[in-house]
């Protein structure tokens, strides 16, 4: 008989159980508990680079407050800040804690193709984690060589952290993609090869799609890093000479010669712009799934958002260079990714018009993670736009290396990715624990991140029109910045504190809803996918009990006239309704 | 409903925050005016987007929201729009090309270099600028990281005849005439860096191993600061440097003034004992040996590099230096060091205090060494040196073994604003923002008990 995976074996008997707690909590290789474990792991860590950045703007806003933050500290604090939060936390939790938990949900499975390798991935994943942590503690502290690492610099003396910090900065990014390439094929192979009966490609909801395009450009993205994590380590440790030309230090002349420090920048940008992708594509699914189920309406133009996900994913590898206009490479190369970098504002703004489109003529119940997905598609507006400023070539030049460039992915990379994470936190929740949360509590600190974080990230555009440069420990001195620019500086400060502290309220939501919210039942929000459909909430292991759920339409039939309630699950035999006629306001 | 109204408001908000804010372009000062274009431009397309779309936004949850008054209320069941998705497509796509066809147009301009364009040098370092016009035979001399020394910081090659006319500025420092495009070729000799003068709107990476360059018309006269936006390590911040963009016969007179390779190239060597007999005047205060008096509130010379002494007498002496009411001990020397008054009467000077045996000067300031250690070594080393024997590179003395009480005493004056603070005094004014790696007197006792334990 040939070998069936346990994701998708339809008799639940063959599934063993785990019976202590070890196994159950531990080394569980469920993949709702390894869901559980990496956002643990990246909300922890995030925690960090949170505090981090509230250090970055105490120096900032209130320079000479805090004696211990001196410039050494302060470019460590930027460093550790910016790569935590892209990697360690939204990488990590976007596929590593939703992937993990709604992919074999969503797609009818039991568990991930490869449950073993899948736990081996989050444990590999916190060793890169404590790696990284373990920066603080080395002679010379964590690296301060800017998240981009870029060479000669993060490897010469002159930057903190030269030795040892960027020595444990590229070994975790090396374990961590490890353990990104043991969870991402196991996503795609499980999206690829475990769906259920009935489930194709064209009915999978756009979690799936964002999850499973963002897995495919991890795995095609990282391994550029990892060569370049593994070239920079051998500069720093062999004397080799990758990216570290002839070089002068403390007036002696090092031993490299001939590396091209542009060579690690085509390196890590074609890593890092597709990055920016693997982070907002699983957004961008998720985001549409919350906005269609509380809207109780389908998603808008379900064809277009799938095929503009596509898009966006295989243009992401086509634009890395708009990172690198004015870094000395070869400036003819502007006109090609200025080009592509405009090409992909199509997609992307189609997927924006389809959001609001979905909003259109819907029924729109204005609960918490509506609310936050409301205020993502506002702030990816706004951070969408002035991307069209930064990958304009042209426009870059005066305002590249700028508080402006800090403003616009703070906006699109942070804010938004943010608002999603929580509007899918407060939309899964109730599916995760069977408790509803406190909703009085939610919308407050809903109201506190949106505003709150669009006091900071607004007037942030406009130091950098201004001209103030990113990655001043202070701006002493200079001219053109009026005394004006500090007190602008000052309240920012005072925003991002009110924003760091008002996530407190989702913490103390969770937890006492954990203990004391109601009970939420199966399927709270009236959804159709397949994970509102389980026999338990929260799901037990092997998810479907004694058969597996067959499919038997797409995922958003919502408020289908002539059904009787405003939404048909997927698992509920009949036939389709036609999906493709044209409707025209209220005319048909 | 709160938040279709606040969707309103952040819109309006955000209009009225763009009309009030006084931060925006600094007035332009080069004639890369189009490139504001291109920026208006975007701002006004990207601007009726953000109003269009947050409004419609706004509109569609508040008409559509679910609410006690109307509970039957049933979303439309709209898969998709083939028309008006296609419209869309169509609409964006010229919204986008309108954007970026102006935008490549004024980037074919940036990369064109005018035929006529006159060329000058940026060099960059940690933390330092230096820089470079060609001379009479209007060529620049080849470069090259391996002829870098104390006496040839631009790597100039001495052996071609190109380079020997070339002017050569060792300050932060530059000068431009006004009208007339000029090329700026960026080289770096450690690692990247970045030309950046906002006011002319353009701005390029100085990339160690090769030549970068962009090209500007300055356009009106004025002083501006040259700015570093390529993260370059721990004295990013402080890499400054100004320009001066000047009418065509003050620039011409102000290259004349400038130094050829050649000259800098034979320039004498200070003479010891020329030096000697200077000297017997600073002796009565500094010591036979320059050992320092503290009673004197004279610190100790001797172990201090001669480029370090030269520069510093050469600042009293201009005022840069002593000329603070409060710095009394600094007025004191202003006098004495105008007795020193050429250049070359500087350097023998210098010459004779570098020949005087260096024994370490006593320990007087107590603090903890290991903790000074770690402020030291994450802040001060990049510059001073592990050993904080002090480097030409950085342009940063020795610190080992020198008057302890003196170093506590510069230290506060570059936190009080006492020193570093003038107008030419450019390496003072790197030491005013290091200094906040001590804020507190405990960690700056911490910090020169560490430097003690180098000696």
């Amino acid at each position: 008989m040939a070998y069936v995976p346990l994701a998708d074996q339809d008799d639940a008997h063959a599934l063993h159980d785990p019976d202590s707690f070890i196994t159950k909590y531990v080394w569980s290789q469920d993949h709702k508990v390894i869901a559980i474990q990496y956002g643990g792991i990246a909300i922890f860590v995030g925690l960090i680079a949170l505090g981090l950045s509230i250090l970055m703007r105490l120096q900032l806003g209130f320079p000479d407050t805090i004696s211990w933050i001196d410039p050494a500290f302060y470019y460590q604090a930027v460093t550790m800040h910016g790569m935590i939060m892209v990697v360690y936390l939204l990488t990590a939790l976007f596929l590593g804690g939703f992937g993990n938990y709604l992919i074999p949900l969503m797609c009818g499975t039991r568990d991930m193709v490869f449950p073993f390798l899948n736990m081996l991935s989050v444990w590999v994943y916190l060793l890169s984690v404590l790696i990284l942590l373990a920066s603080f503690f080395v002679p010379g502290g964590p690296t301060g060589a800017g998240w981009t690492l870029y060479a000669p610099q993060s490897i010469t003396p002159g930057t903190p952290g030269s030795g040892y910090g960027i020595l444990l900065m590229l070994v975790s990014l090396g374990v961590f993609i490890i353990a990104f390439t043991m969870g991402g094929l196991n996503y795609v192979t499980t999206i690829l090869q475990a769906r259920t009966r009935g489930l194709t490609l064209m009915r999978l909801p756009l979690s799936i799609w964002g999850i499973f395009t963002a897995t495919v450009l991890g795995l095609f993205a990282f391994p550029a890093l990892l060569v370049s994590a593994i070239m920079l380590t051998f500069d720093l440790m062999l004397g080799t000479s990758f990216f570290v030309p002839s070089m002068i230090h403390m007036g002696e002349t090092l031993e490299h010669d001939g590396g091209s420090p542009i060579l690690f920048q085509h390196l890590f940008w074609f890593f890092g712009h597709p990055e920016v992708y693997i982070v907002a594509l699983p957004a961008f699914g998720l985001v549409s799934d919350v906005l269609s189920t509380h809207a109780r309406k389908n998603i808008f133009g379900y064809r277009m958002m799938v095929w503009a996900i596509i898009a966006i994913g295989g243009l992401s590898f086509l634009v890395w260079a708009h990172h690198m206009y004015v870094s000395g490479m070869n400036p003819y190369f502007g006109f090609f990714f200025a080009t592509t970098t405009l090409i992909i504002a199509v997609p992307t703004a189609l997927k924006v018009y389809n959001w609001v489109l979905t909003l259109w003529q819907g029924n729109i119940r204005l609960n918490t993670p509506m609310l936050f997905a409301i205020g993502f598609i506002f702030t990816f507006v706004h951070g969408g736009l002035t991307g069209l400023f930064l990958g304009n070539v042209i426009i870059d030049v005066p305002l590249a290396d700028t508080y402006f460039v800090v403003a616009h992915f703070h906006m699109v990379m942070g804010v938004s990715p943010v608002l999603v994470l929580y509007a899918a936190l407060y939309h899964w929740y109730p599916k995760m624990t069977g408790k509803m949360f406190n909703e009085t509590l939610g919308k407050i600190h809903f109201w506190c991140t949106f505003l709150g974080t669009y006091a900071i990230y607004l007037p942030m555009h406009y130091l950098g029109f201004l001209g103030v440069p990113r990655r001043y420990y202070e701006m002493g001195n200079t001219d053109f910045i009026p005394a004006s620019a500090q007190a602008l500086n000052a309240n920012i400060t005072i925003a991002a504190i009110f924003v760091a502290i008002a996530q407190l309220l989702f913490f103390i939501n969770i937890f006492w809803s954990l203990k004391s919210g109601k009970p939420s039942g199966g399927n709270p929000w009236g959804a159709t996918t397949l994970e509102w459909q389980t026999p338990d909430t929260p799901p037990k292991h092997g998810n479907w009990g004694e058969e597996l759920p067959a499919v038997y339409r797409w995922a958003y039939d919502y408020s289908v006239p002539g059904a009787e309630k405003d939404f048909i699950p997927q698992n509920e035999p009949g036939e389709e309704y036609e999906k493709t006629f044209h409707h025209k306001g209220g005319e048909s | 409903m709160a938040i279709a109204v606040v969707l309103v408001l952040l819109v309006v908000g955000s209009i009225i925050f763009h009309l009030v804010s006084p931060w925006w372009f600094t007035d332009i000062a080069s004639h890369w005016a189009n490139i504001d274009f291109t920026v208006n431009l975007t701002f006004w397309v990207t601007g009726f987007v953000f109003i269009a779309v947050n409004l419609f936004l706004a509109y569609s949850v508040y008409r559509y929201r679910q609410s006690k008054d109307t509970p039957d209320n049933k979303a439309v069941y709209e898969p998709e729009n083939a028309r008006l998705e296609t419209g869309l497509t169509i609409l964006t796509a010229l919204g986008v090309a309108a954007m970026l066809a102006p935008g490549l147009f004024v980037w074919a301009q940036f990369v064109t270099v005018p035929e006529d364009a006159t060329e000058f040098e940026a060099f960059g370092s940690q933390w330092q600028w230096a820089f470079r016009y060609p001379g009479d035979d209007g060529v620049m001399g080849t470069a090259d990281i391996s002829h870098i020394s104390e006496t040839n910081p631009w790597g100039i090659n001495p052996a071609d005849p190109a380079g020997q006319d070339d002017l050569v500025v060792k300050a932060p420092y530059m000068a431009l005439p006004v009208d007339q495009p000029v090329k700026a070729l960026l080289r770096s000799r450690d690692v990247l860096h970045n030309y950046t003068v906002p006011q002319f709107r353009a701005k390029m990476d100085m990339v160690p191993g090769m030549v970068s360059y962009m090209w500007i018309e300055p356009t009106r006269t004025g002083v501006f600061d040259v700015l570093c936006e390529q993260y370059c390590g721990l004295g990013h911040h402080i890499m400054r440097a100004q320009i001066e963009v000047m009418e065509p016969a003050d620039y011409e007179q102000w290259l004349d003034q400038q130094m050829t390779f050649a000259e800098t190239q034979s320039l004498p060597e200070g003479s010891v004992s020329a030096g000697r007999q200077a000297y017997a005047t600073c002796a009565s205060c500094h010591g036979q040996n320059g050992e320092g008096n503290q009673a004197m509130n004279a610190p100790k010379l001797a172990g201090l590099q001669d480029w370090y002494i030269a520069r510093q007498l050469r600042y009293y002496s201009e005022g840069v230096r002593g000329a603070n009411p409060d710095d009394s001990a600094g007025q004191m020397m202003a006098p004495m060091a105008a007795m020193v008054n050429s250049e070359e009467a500087r350097l023998n000077v210098a010459a004779y205090i570098e020949s005087l045996p260096d024994e370490p000067a006593p320990a007087t300031v107590e603090g903890d060494a290991e903790r000074g250690m770690r402020i030291y070594s994450a802040n001060c080393a990049a510059c001073h040196g592990a050993e904080a024997q002090g480097s030409w590179s950085t342009d940063a003395p020795a610190l080992a073994g020198m008057s302890d009480w003196y170093l506590a005493r510069q230290l506060n004056n570059y936190r009080d604003g006492i020193r570093g603070g003038e107008d030419g005094d450019h390496y003072g004014y790197q030491m005013t923002s290091m200094v906040k790696a001590m804020r507190t007197e405990a960690q700056q006792n911490d910090v020169i008990a560490y430097i003690n334990t180098l000696r």
